[in-house]
């Protein structure tokens, strides 16, 4: 595809946390996620979530050396593992149609493809540059900044610096 | 009780923690419709923050992103009950004998902990490798998740998890990215 055609089919607000059910659902399931209920839900998740990657050991910088070096396969199977029950449980709702706690159906939005897939080779690698030097993606960046390990701050305002620069230089960079 | 505690407290073995980290998906899909991606929370910080004139900043984050950013709330909450509270006995993780020897070869000697504190800490912001690990390691987490669309939960686990090409092409550009840093650029930098 053409270039300048690829660029101004980027949606500006692409990839927010958009619901995953039908357009005629999206108000309904927005609001309904912003209950106190549901975010003391949410809040809930996260905090087992946390538990899981920090005894799981995802959270260390030498399992992730470790994994990049084919050494072990702890990581490998932890997100291996992850994937197959998540494919075989996202199988499950859509053959069996089921529907959210609050009655909407389930859709999840393909993610948009491109050409040759550029951003996601490219965006990919850059992002595999920063796991393997921090040792952290978002999620463990997060518990160990809650756990303690102060530094990881500065590394928190460097990926905010790093999601700024990628805003400025969207409308340049090949998609 | 007690025994339970030192039960969890063990480190978690690959095939416990994986399919539980992959029932998060099911699980928030079913609770209201959300798909796993953390990495949209750094958005949504700098949409909160500094927006500037990004056009990229600019919508409600208060509206789509509140549910994420008290799931991270809870994510750093169930990281400190796990570093304190359910702390593993012993002080360093049961690494391969193969990465320690790399890693000692590298010349990173102080295995213990979740991080190496002699570059990943305050003191060791001041060494090179320590500012390349934590500003620049950082600022391509940052960069690439939102060039790539998503970060390790929402390409490697949910994208795959709906069987996406796109995903499947992010996560092999994830280890394109880490296997160059951990074969070219740390021997070189450390």
């Amino acid at each position: 595809m053409h270039r300048d055609a690829n660029t101004l089919t980027l949606d500006p607000i692409e990839c927010i946390d958009s619901e995953q059910v039908p357009e005629e659902f999206k108000e309904k399931a927005l609001a309904e996620g912003n209950q106190l209920s549901s975010l003391l839900g949410y809040l809930l998740f996260g905090v087992v979530f946390g538990i899981i990657l920090v005894k799981s050991e995802v959270v260390s910088w030498f399992r992730i050396q470790e994994m990049f070096r084919f050494h072990s396969f702890h990581l490998h199977g932890v997100i291996g593992s992850a994937g197959v029950v998540a494919a075989s449980s996202v199988l499950a709702i859509k053959r069996l149609g089921l529907k959210t706690i609050h009655g909407e159906p389930i859709s999840i939005a393909p993610k948009q493809w491109t050409g040759v897939g550029t951003r996601y080779w490219l965006g990919g690698t850059f992002f595999g540059l920063g796991w393997a030097l921090l040792g952290a993606c978002p999620g463990p960046l997060f518990a160990l900044i809650g756990g303690g390990i102060t530094v990881l701050l500065v590394a928190f305002v460097a990926a905010l610096a790093g999601t700024w620069t990628y805003a400025a230089l969207r409308s340049r960079l090949p998609h | 009780m007690g025994s339970i505690i030192d039960f969890v407290s063990q480190p978690w073995p690959w095939y416990v923690a994986g399919p539980l980290i992959g029932l998060f998906v099911p699980a928030l899909l079913i609770f209201g419709g959300k798909q796993l991606g953390l990495s949209s929370n750094l958005r949504h910080v700098c949409a909160a923050t500094v927006p500037g004139r990004q056009e990229f900043f600019r919508y409600d984050w208060k509206r789509t992103g509140t549910w994420n950013l008290v799931m991270v709330l809870g994510i750093m909450i169930g990281g400190f009950i796990g570093l304190h509270l359910l702390a593993s006995p012993g002080d360093s993780i049961d690494l391969s004998e193969r990465t320690v020897g790399a890693l000692s070869g590298l010349g990173v000697s102080d295995l213990t902990g979740f991080v190496p504190a002699q570059f990943i800490s305050w003191k060791g912001l001041a060494t090179l490798p320590g500012l390349v690990m934590v500003v620049g390691g950082g600022f391509f987490v940052g960069f690439g998740a939102r060039y790539a669309g998503g970060c390790t939960s929402g390409h490697a686990i949910s994208g795959l998890a709906n069987l996406q090409v796109a995903s499947l092409v992010a996560v092999v550009g994830f280890f394109i990215g880490g296997l160059f840093v951990t074969f070219v650029l740390l021997p070189v930098l450390l």
